[in-house]
């Protein structure tokens, strides 16, 4: 076992520190936090992850040939970490780096990879998940939108529901019906679809939080080249399942987690509570320390699913259980700094007085959607006990 | 970065897997219940001629010369196996203290015997008040001018009937860390007084031992005089590594336990494992075992290589552990029903070290609090 990191890793670390430190983007503030999906913030954001690219951060471990590094998976590992501790902003063509990227890595075509790949680097094409569907949420393979094989189009009609970013997507990869004969799960197949093609229409839904993130999208007669099916035809759900698992590592990654935690101690040490900060009273003290041992719990757990990885080892049940632990735990460590805060908690961002700009409220929030969000811990729990455990389908 | 264990250590565990299926099947530790000690001498002299007594002590001494990672390895699969007896408290904690503060006179003693299982060696610093910090050890040793005497009671020493020596923690100065000294006694010494206490994990004995003008030379001073502390602080966070590697091999078992049960269980014609409240009862305990395996390595790791960060680390684990290995036996209890409830069923072997693994050396409540005064806040 070595825990550090080896010595041109390390100094691979100093140098995207320093680079970081030159080219890390000034916060406007004429664009509000609250509006991620502001046109300006977008442009923004855009230019941000191309930089990055520039200086070859982006998706290192990718293949050469697309647009990558053909690094180690280490090297990503660390510049992802020095990005959440540099407070850098998120990359905005996520979706497309962490889900759909290493699922055509795996299940495209060569041409699919080539063509769609390098776009997604530069973030110069942004996509979006289109799985959700009014009727067909946990139970996704239930889904009803069509797609009909006419010639060599489909042609798809129906509906996608709380689709993040579709606002400003470029493309969607998306789940459609191709087979209504066939058994829910054997009749699905995965499409990339141009959001610009005629008969798409977006809606955005305001979430709880108050910025509008996810969206209703809507299918009339839209014609999908028989060429943009990835895997074969009506083998969907395999391929989306590969998408899910990354994007359950995704949202399992823990730097921010400790960052949220750093300042959780920070604000029990500064706020008074009753009289004394908050970090004196013995109750607030074993409740950070039990959410301090989840974070560390979570922190080498990811070290060990890196060193899987790394080895090539197969991920197992450890794998499972990060997203449902890691979105909880962010939410968890969230709900105490709202208790902290006490008659300060529910001001809103940038109300007069709030703490610490409001991020905790936003945060607390937010963490929530991603309990919910790429399947329900109560999901979780059944992917766990079922494929991890081998306990028979629930009657 | 490699965060996992190595060929040798996989090769370890596979091996004492096996070895503890064969050696110390759950009939076997039905009937250590019942033995007036709760040990076998002869499972402990199999366990040596595996090199396991002596996986700590350095080659020189007649050991194999391994870490604290690869006890940890080992002592997991002691969990799973509920392994009766001394083992932990003797090739462990006890060897730990002489490896750290022993003389080479004093090594030289006990260190071949402890590998070759010839001798046993356990931990007398508990008192009745309980506590395991510094001010907790009164028991006063008087200096004389070749050694010192010392009258009084410890408490809650694991394994006293068979051990040949007992490293005991008295105070022979102030109040603080700067009076302990550890004094080396053999069980045998005229003066010394043991009485069991009936604990109702049988797997881990305690006893109350008494000590009554006894003369303890010099020679027998472990880490030197008043010096103690820092052997004995060493000594507790391999404790809490120790226990929360036992703890999780115990968590990790009684969690196949309940989930093999639930497949073969039938209740309304069906297993009950295709209950969904038992099904998500079972993923959550999947949930904390998983990251609670990486807090065990971390202590293990941090002992042996990252002395800075072994006691935070020592604390992490035992907070976590303690928790963790509880409410999974309460759980895999709860999965068995009835059965669960019964003394003829296995479970409550587990159920119960997991309670004495909980509270020995600091609960949770108590390593959360050393957690935040590490932590500084
Ligand atoms: C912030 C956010 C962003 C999202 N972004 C996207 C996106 O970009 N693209 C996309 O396709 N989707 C997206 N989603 C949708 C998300 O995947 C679904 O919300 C999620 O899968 C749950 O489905 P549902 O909302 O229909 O809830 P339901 O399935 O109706 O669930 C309601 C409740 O019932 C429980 N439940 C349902 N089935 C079971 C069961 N079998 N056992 C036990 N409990 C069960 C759930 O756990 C939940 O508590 C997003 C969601 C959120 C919150
Ligand atoms: C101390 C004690 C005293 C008792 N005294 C008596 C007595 O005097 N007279 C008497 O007749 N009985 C008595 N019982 C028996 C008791 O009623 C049963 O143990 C109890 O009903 C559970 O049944 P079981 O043990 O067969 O467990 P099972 O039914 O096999 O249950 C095993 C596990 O599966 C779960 N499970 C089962 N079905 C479902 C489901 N549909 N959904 C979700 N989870 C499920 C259970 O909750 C449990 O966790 C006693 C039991 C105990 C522990």
């Amino acid at each position: 076992m070595e825990l550090a990191y080896s010595k041109t890793d390390e100094a691979f670390r100093k140098e995207v520190r320093a680079w970081l430190k030159k080219n890390l983007p000034k916060k406007d503030k004429a664009i509000s936090d609250l509006m991620p999906h502001d046109p300006e913030r977008v442009k923004r954001a855009k230019d941000w992850q191309r930089t990055l690219h520039s200086a070859g951060y982006v998706a290192m471990n990718w293949p050469k040939e697309y647009g990558g590094q053909g690094a180690d998976i280490v090297r990503q590992t660390i510049v992802n970490e020095e990005l959440v501790l540099a407070r850098a902003p998120g990359m905005i063509g996520a979706s497309g780096l962490q889900m759909l990227g290493p699922t055509l890595i795996q299940y495209g075509t060569e041409e699919q990879r080539r063509r769609y790949l390098p776009t997604i680097l530069t973030a110069e094409e942004i996509w979006c998940q289109g799985y959700s569907e009014p009727g067909a949420g946990s139970d996704l393979a239930s889904l009803r939108t069509r797609a009909e094989i006419v010639g060599d189009e489909f042609v798809v009609n129906g509906q996608k529901v709380w689709t993040s970013n579709a606002q400003f997507s470029d493309w969607m990869f998306c789940l459609v019906r191709t087979d209504p004969d066939a058994p829910k799960h054997r009749g699905i197949s995965y499409v990339l679809i141009d959001m610009k093609s005629p008969g798409i229409t977006v809606r955005p839904l305001v979430q709880m939080t108050g910025d509008a993130g996810f969206n209703e999208v809507f299918f009339d007669n839209v014609r999908v080249p028989r060429a943009n099916l990835v895997g074969e035809l009506n083998q969907g759900w395999m391929v989306a399942n590969n998408t899910l698992f990354h994007e359950r590592n995704m949202l399992g990654s823990t730097t921010r987690t400790q960052l949220m935690m750093q300042n959780l101690i920070r604000l029990a040490q500064t706020h008074q509570r009753y009289g004394k900060p908050a970090a004196n009273d013995p109750i607030v003290r074993q409740r950070l320390s039990s959410l301090l041992t989840r974070v560390e719990a979570m922190k080498y757990h990811s070290y060990r699913q890196l060193t899987n990885a790394i080895k090539g080892r197969a991920p197992g049940v450890g794998a499972m259980v990060s997203k449902l632990v890691g979105t909880e735990l962010n939410h968890d460590i969230c709900a105490l700094a709202l208790e902290i805060m006490n008659s300060y908690a529910p001001l809103k961002k940038g109300a007069a007085r709030v703490i610490d700009n409001g991020t905790w409220q936003y945060e607390f929030m937010f963490t929530l959607g991603l309990v919910i969000g790429g399947g329900t811990s109560e999901v979780q729990k059944n992917i766990i006990s079922e494929r991890g455990l081998g306990m028979p389908k629930s009657g | 970065m490699d965060f996992g264990l190595s060929e040798e250590q996989e090769m370890l565990q596979q091996s004492a897997r096996e070895f503890l299926t064969q050696e110390c099947p759950p009939t076997f530790v039905r009937a250590m219940y019942t033995e007036p000690d709760g040990f076998s001498r002869e499972l402990h002299r199999k366990m040596a001629a595996q090199g396991w007594t002596g996986l700590l002590i350095p080659e020189a001494h007649g050991g194999l010369g391994l870490g604290m990672l690869d006890m940890a390895v080992l002592l997991e699969e002691m969990g799973r196996a509920a392994v009766p007896g001394p083992f932990l408290f003797s090739s462990n904690l006890f060897t730990l203290a002489l490896m750290q503060g022993g003389t080479s006179a004093q090594k030289k003693q006990w260190l071949p015997r402890i590998a070759t299982g010839d001798a046993v060696g356990t931990l007398a610093f508990l008192e009745e008040d309980d506590r395991i910090d510094a001010a907790g050890i009164q028991l006063k040793a008087k200096k004389t001018r070749d050694g010192y005497t010392l009258s009084g009671t410890k408490m809650f020493v694991p394994f006293a009937a068979v051990a040949d020596v007992l490293l005991v923690a008295v105070r022979t100065k102030g109040k603080a860390e700067d009076g302990i000294s550890l004094l080396l006694l053999e069980r045998d010494s005229p003066g010394v007084t043991i009485s069991p206490l009936d604990i109702f994990d049988q797997t881990r004995r305690v006893y109350e031992v008494t000590l009554q003008n006894i003369i303890v030379p010099k020679a027998a001073v472990v880490g030197g005089e008043d010096q103690g502390w820092k052997v004995l602080s060493r000594v507790i966070d391999a404790a809490c590594t120790a226990l929360a590697a036992d703890s999780l091999g115990g968590a990790q078992k009684s969690l196949e336990m309940a989930v093999d049960y639930t497949k073969i269980r039938t209740q309304f014609n069906r297993p009950i494992a295709s209950f969904q409240a038992l099904k998500h009862m079972a993923a959550e305990i999947v949930s904390e075992i998983e990251p609670a395996r990486s807090l065990v390595w971390y202590a293990a790791h941090a002992f042996d290589t990252l002395p800075r960060e072994a006691s935070r680390a020592a604390s992490l684990a035992k907070a976590c552990l303690s928790e963790v290995y509880a409410q999974t036996t309460n759980r895999a209890v709860q999965m068995h029903g009835g059965i669960g409830f019964t003394w003829e069923h296995d479970m409550h072997f587990w159920f119960k070290r997991a309670k004495w693994n909980e509270f020995a050396f600091g609960d949770a409540t108590y390593h959360r609090e050393r957690l935040a005064q590490l932590e500084g806040f």
